[in-house]
């Protein structure tokens, strides 16, 4: 059944229990690497070809002086308008039914190309299997109308699964409320970025601060396309009448 | 400037070094096509050479391409959709045009090959000389060219810092790719018949590549502007110092009056500038 899904990732209500990240790797059967232990509780650092959620801690000084965090569940965006899709050169990277972003394992030959092209840190290579790999939306479990393992195990419910459209509405409402209880400094991400991300995310600070590119940086590689063609072309130009000119000298006097 | 929290792809030596023998292949093709159609007779054996070289060089490519792959038996898959079996081709995709181009430019320079390869043999005059011979080595030397350069634009089209942050990247592989596809050329003269006149001209041609090579490095960093602070590291700056000695040294000794062991100097210097700035653009911009 033909349906537009979306997270909403509420970070206020983030208590960085790890729930997402565990449940996705046992559903999606994904070993996970070695844990990195810095001086936080972040031991699984990014988002890769193993960590298909990703719980960041972000240290801030509160008004009063004390120190919080800053916690956020991160995931695959699943933009409309997927960078990684753009340049997969094998049209391994397709849109669901879900209107989802999901790379076909058995199309994929891992040439790395999305890896460089995704704005998210999302996809890692596999070394395993050579394939490209990222968070799937839990494909499977779409098809069997469950939610997503993340959204199942989210205690607090900061994960939020549904209709795009509603998970819009709850997002705006969410807002809308935080700004009423005076905290000016929520935000949401999402909206506009990449002609809509199917994750959104509540935040209490600059995108940036999340790894998450500003509204006016989120532009697609293809941008680059016709500026380099030309700049490579004049190149040609010139090299060649360079050759032409310098081969057309019949003196040969040096 | 755009600011993006991108992975590095892990594009390693297969990649650079494809991307040093692609600009080599499609660079020395293109001099091959042109040196035969703006030549004299004194000329021929060299643009023969041009396309005896440019082909076993070329034939290289595919199989760094491949082996640098996860999958490389699915190496097909860049070419038809391994689903449904029609051809894969989007336009907007430097990596799927780069994969159909090398593949035509690779009938080019196999028919051009073996069309040297024969001349060579029984000393008659080659079969693409005619009208439409000139046509196809024309199209050819532009498949050529399109390959030495479409390096570059395959980085900027993505959203890596650096390579994403400028467009002249595609341009200096192409200036490059043809400054050492001259070197290439002029050495391997030199391992046969010394043909001065046609190693002059590669000489007098080169120093437009050089030029050429040098103004566009310096669009380069201009264009990157504060995202180039990344190459101030010692191991970037060392690098870009080969750069710099692999471009302006055999700048000089081009002008030089002394024979040939500078020019013999000056192509081996070109050939390590061009590996190396093919190593601190692909390595700097993922480490």
């Amino acid at each position: 059944m033909a349906r537009t899904v979306g997270f909403f990732t509420d970070t206020t209500l983030c208590i960085g229990c790890k729930a997402c990240e565990v449940a996705c790797k046992e559903w999606n059967q994904l070993p996970g690497h070695a844990p990195e232990f810095g001086d936080g509780y972040d031991n699984t650092t990014q988002l890769d070809e193993q960590n298909w959620r990703h719980v960041q801690f972000h240290e801030r000084t509160t008004a009063k002086g004390g120190v919080a965090w800053n916690m956020m569940s991160d995931v695959c965006k699943h933009c409309a308008m997927a960078s990684c899709m753009e340049v997969c050169p094998t049209n391994a990277i397709i849109r669901t039914e879900f209107d989802t972003v999901y790379i076909q394992p058995n199309v994929c030959n891992g040439c790395r190309d999305c890896i460089a092209a995704c704005p998210y840190h999302v996809i890692g290579f596999d070394e395993a299997s050579g394939l490209a790999r990222k968070c799937t939306f839990c494909y499977d479990r779409l098809q069997a109308n469950l939610m997503p393992a993340c959204a199942k195990a989210c205690p607090t419910e900061s994960i939020k699964f549904g209709e795009l459209s509603t998970m819009r509405e709850v997002a705006g409402a969410r807002l809308n409320q935080l700004r009423g209880q005076g905290m000016a400094e929520a935000r949401l991400y999402g909206e506009k970025e990449y002609g809509g991300l199917h994750a959104l995310f509540l935040l209490t600070d600059k995108p940036e601060v999340y790894g998450l590119p500003p509204t006016e940086s989120a532009v697609l590689p293809s941008r680059n396309n016709v500026r380099s063609y030309l700049g490579s072309l004049l190149t040609a130009v010139l090299g060649v009448a360079g050759a032409v000119f310098a081969f057309r000298d019949r003196g040969g006097k040096e | 400037m755009v600011e993006h929290f991108v992975t590095p792809p892990q594009w390693e030596w297969y990649i650079v070094w494809y991307f040093f023998l692609g600009g080599i292949a499609g660079g020395v093709y293109a001099l091959g096509a042109i040196l035969r159609l703006m030549g004299d007779e004194r000329d021929a054996p060299v643009a023969r050479l041009a396309f005896l070289l440019s082909l076993p060089v070329l034939a290289v490519c595919p199989i760094l391409l491949t082996l640098d792959l996860g999958r490389p038996l699915r190496f097909w898959h860049m070419m038809i959709d391994s689903r449904t079996f029609g051809l894969n081709f989007k336009y907007w995709s430097p990596m799927s045009v780069g994969v159909w181009v090398l593949l035509i430019f690779s009938l080019f320079a196999l028919v051009s090959f073996l069309d040297a390869l024969a001349g060579l043999r029984s000393s008659r005059a080659s079969l693409l000389t005619g009208g439409l011979g000139r046509v196809f080595v024309i199209v050819g030397a532009v498949f050529g060219l399109f390959l030495a350069g479409y390096t570059g634009v395959l980085l900027s089209v993505s959203n890596q810092p650096i390579w994403s942050d400028t467009w002249a990247l595609g341009a200096l592989f192409l200036a490059s790719g043809l400054s050492v596809a001259a070197a290439t050329l002029s050495l391997v003269t030199r391992l046969g018949r010394h043909e001065q006149t046609a190693e002059a001209k590669l000489t007098r041609a080169d120093r437009y590549f050089i030029v050429l090579e040098l103004a566009l490095l310096v669009v380069f960093f201009l264009s990157l502007g504060a995202a180039g602070s990344r190459f101030l590291a010692p191991r970037w700056m060392a690098l870009w110092v080969v750069v710099l000695i692999g471009t302006l040294v055999p700048l000089a000794l081009h002008f030089s009056t002394e024979r040939r062991t500078p020019a013999l100097l000056a192509a081996v210097l070109t050939l390590v500038g061009g590996l190396a700035l093919r190593i601190v653009v692909v390595f700097g911009a993922q480490m």
